[in-house]
């Protein structure tokens, strides 16, 4: 047993209001810069929808992340043939069309143009080519579906619905959608280090955050390719390739990544989490309706004194063993079993968590008559003819479950590669937390029916309070519980503290400008 | 016009090599974060394969059929003793010549036509493309009229590159060469002298050793089990991690 630790990450989709405050907090201290403008290492996609960039879901297209063939996983668009045969033009590369071109507007002319006939107008320019531009996309261009099914529609996910099912989902009186923010997911079996020809890209073997090294990064370009997120972006200014840092200056100095902390409907939790790193290779070629169960499998009890053990005689701080006790993340992925990663056939056991979207599946559809009330409103005031309600009763909990406004298949295309079953079971433990939690404090549900819906998913009276209070109540500090650095041990392997004594300081002394 | 010769073919040599390994040592210690091969292939792709793939797999084959002249010149001699073989030869040669060609001329007109790739374009990108066009010509024009050329290279060229090399500079083999052999020479003293200013650098650092190593890299600041392995090698100042 090779116990490693990871920095790994929650995300609670009931809670995401879809407000982009995260995406706005990273781009202004990460990637407001030249080259780097095109970048959001955190976006927030509407679902279903085309994302960003677009359609980087279908690997047919991009060709991220593993394949497996016959127990054996490889690179499927990169590795070490295939990605120095296509050194010299890679096919696979996303191009800066599939993301947007960045663009600004000429505020300028507006007071400085000449006096004249015409209203000055600001036009748009490319922040590439400084040259007036049509805005074909821009950022979010698809958010909340930007009022039209079509970006729905070509979802990489609904490839398996049936056209029946998928047209229920586009009636537009009854659309539903749910948003899904993104940051590199820290990858056990990241496809970006294994597929950099420089060897730029590593992680760190400490908090296992992936990162690349922009002094040996050579612009092969591989790692944009082979992330099957998407997450890794090539800066055309500098020629370096970049990505999400997971703030790891913020977390090394004990602050939340500025994403997180940024958060506003207290979505995001952190925390550490111990894994069995041995076991990287057998799980990540495990048969597609294995993955999901090996890869929980895989992330060790902190409380186990045999794991502690195996922890600490590989290094492992004491107060990381400590982080790891407390860790959010480890109740709602392990202890709960609520949470679910993104895209498991991808293969590169990504450590960010999803606790699956309860309400756009939940809220089914009941006939209602409101003409009665409709006839009682003012003649001028606007009111709705359509007859459907979200269905908050709950007397009939799954016997509505065909009638849900999202199909289950879709949401498990996305979160257990394609097991209904695992996603069923995450959102009905969600709903017996709800009734639980209703029994309790409206008091309109009867105790023998909330024992026996909690019975049903496994759940105990007190462990439903936890989840309540840590999805609902959480402090900062509940949500993110950062292991010290240990900086003072870790910087003199960086540097040697003495030799810098008395000049400029630790770093990145070189400024970080494009080549000749 | 000896002068010239003097200063062309013993002078400017050495002075290439020089300032090539200064500056791309240089380079590499104190700006490591310029070495790249500033790919542009993020912002116009279509163009890049018809030039960047003709253009780098000649580039390959002819510097490998240059450096077996230069290494093994009697083994291309003997190569070239049967008519045929020499035709093989320099067909071939040809063929990935025009390649390259080809390539250089689609990656000039994209480098020009596609505003985006304008805007990224340097001055020495402009410099070096055109030295490497003329160069292109240059040896094609040999190639073309002279159909021993290779022949040539290692009976003339390869033991005047020896002298120059063992620090004893023996020009006497070339300076009967005509004119469009000699400027392709001065043209290759050129690209070296310049590569440290330029984005070739990126030859240097062909990622070659990616063949042999693991996929994944994991990097510890602090791993305490290397530290308290007493295998470990510990120097005055730092415990050594790998």
């Amino acid at each position: 047993m090779d116990v490693r630790s990871q920095v790994s990450m929650l995300f609670h989709l009931d809670k995401c209001i879809g407000c982009h405050t995260c995406s706005i907090a990273c781009k202004n201290i990460w990637t407001d810069r030249k080259g780097a403008e095109y970048m959001w290492w955190n976006n927030v996609e509407t679902k279903p929808g085309t994302g960003y960039p677009t359609k980087w879901e279908d690997q047919d297209i991009y060709k991220g992340g593993w394949r497996e063939e016959g127990g054996e996983i490889s690179l499927r668009g990169a590795g070490k043939l295939r990605g120095l045969l296509n050194i010299f033009h890679n096919p696979h590369l996303p191009v800066l069309g599939d993301y947007y071109e960045p663009f600004t507007y000429k505020y300028l002319d507006l007071i400085e143009s000449p006096e004249g006939d015409d209203q000055p107008t600001a036009r748009p320019v490319s922040l590439i080519t400084g040259k007036p531009i049509d805005i074909k996309m821009g950022p979010n261009w698809d958010d909340d579906l930007s009022g039209t099914p079509d970006y729905a529609r070509q979802d990489p996910n609904l490839a398996n619905l049936s056209p029946g099912e998928q047209e229920a989902m586009f009636q537009l009186e009854k659309m539903a959608f749910f948003y899904l923010p993104r940051i590199c997911n820290h990858c056990l079996n990241p496809a970006c280090v294994a597929s950099c020809p420089s060897g730029a890209i590593y992680k760190r073997g400490e908090d296992g955050i992936v990162l690349i090294n922009q002094k040996v990064c050579r612009a092969w370009r591989m790692c944009v390719t082979a992330c099957p997120y998407k997450k890794s972006y090539y800066n055309w200014n500098t020629g370096k390739s970049e990505k999400c840092i997971l703030c790891y200056p913020r977390l090394e100095a004990g602050h939340a990544p500025a994403c997180m902390h940024s958060c506003v409907g207290r979505i995001r939790y952190l925390g550490v989490m111990l894994y069995d790193a041995d076991r990287i290779k057998e799980i990540a070629s495990a048969d597609e309706s294995e993955l999901v169960d090996l890869q929980l499998e895989m992330l060790l009890d902190p409380f186990d004194e045999e794991v502690i053990a195996a922890a600490k005689k590989n290094g492992v701080a004491d107060s990381t063993l400590k982080a790891a006790q407390r860790s959010p993340v480890y109740k709602f992925v392990k202890e709960w079993g609520l949470a679910l990663p993104l895209h498991p056939e991808f293969r590169t056991l990504p450590m960010l968590f999803y606790v699956p979207p309860l309400l756009p599946v939940m809220a089914s559809i009941t006939e209602v008559n409101n003409t009665e009330q409709a006839e009682k409103l003012n003649p001028i005031s606007k009111h709705w003819t359509d007859n459907w309600l979200y269905d908050t009763t709950t007397e009939e909990l799954w016997g509505t479950i065909e009638q849900v406004r999202f199909p289950i298949k879709y949401m498990a295309n996305m979160f257990s590669a394609g097991d209904e079953s695992k996603v069923i079971d995450r959102l009905k433990k969600l709903m017996a937390v709800r009734i639980h939690r209703r029994g309790k404090t409206v008091g309109d549900i009867d105790e023998t029916k909330v024992a026996t819906t909690l019975k049903d998913v496994n759940l105990e009276a007190d462990m439903a309070d936890d989840i309540y209070h840590l999805t609902s109540l959480a402090t900062f500090d509940d949500r993110f519980v950062i292991p010290p650095a240990h900086r003072e041990q870790a910087i003199e392997m960086l540097e040697n503290a003495g030799d810098a004594k008395g000049s400029v300081g630790f770093g990145f002394n070189e400024r970080p400008s494009r080549g000749l | 016009m000896q002068a010239l010769e003097t200063f062309l073919f013993i002078v400017l040599p050495y002075i290439a090599m020089v300032v090539f390994f200064v500056g791309t040592i240089y380079r590499y210690r104190v700006t490591k974060f310029k070495y790249s091969t500033l790919s542009s292939g993020f912002l116009e792709k279509r163009t890049l394969f018809w030039g960047s793939m003709p253009f780098h797999w000649g580039l390959l084959f002819l510097f490998f059929g240059h450096l077996a002249a230069f290494l093994i010149p009697s083994g291309v001699l003997a190569w070239n003793s049967e008519p045929v073989r020499l035709l093989v030869l320099e067909v071939t040669a040809l063929v990935f010549g025009l390649s390259v060609l080809w390539g250089l001329v689609m990656l000039i007109v994209r480098r020009f036509a596609s505003s985006r790739i304008r805007s990224v374009t340097s001055p020495m990108d402009i410099v070096i493309i055109s030295l490497l066009l003329a160069q292109t010509i240059l040896g094609l024009w040999s190639a073309v009229n002279f159909r021993w050329g290779s022949s040539w290279f290692a009976a003339s060229i390869t033991p005047y590159l020896r002298s120059i090399l063992i620090l004893q500079p023996e020009p006497g083999a070339i300076v009967a060469l005509p004119l469009s052999m000699k400027l392709h020479i001065v043209g290759a003293y050129l690209i070296v002298l310049l590569i440290p200013f330029t984005r070739l650098v990126h030859l240097l650092v062909v990622p070659v050793h990616y063949l042999w190593r693991p996929y994944q890299r994991v990097i510890w600041n602090w791993k305490k089990e290397a530290i308290r392995d007493p295998k470990t090698g510990w120097t005055v100042t730092r415990p050594k991690n790998t």
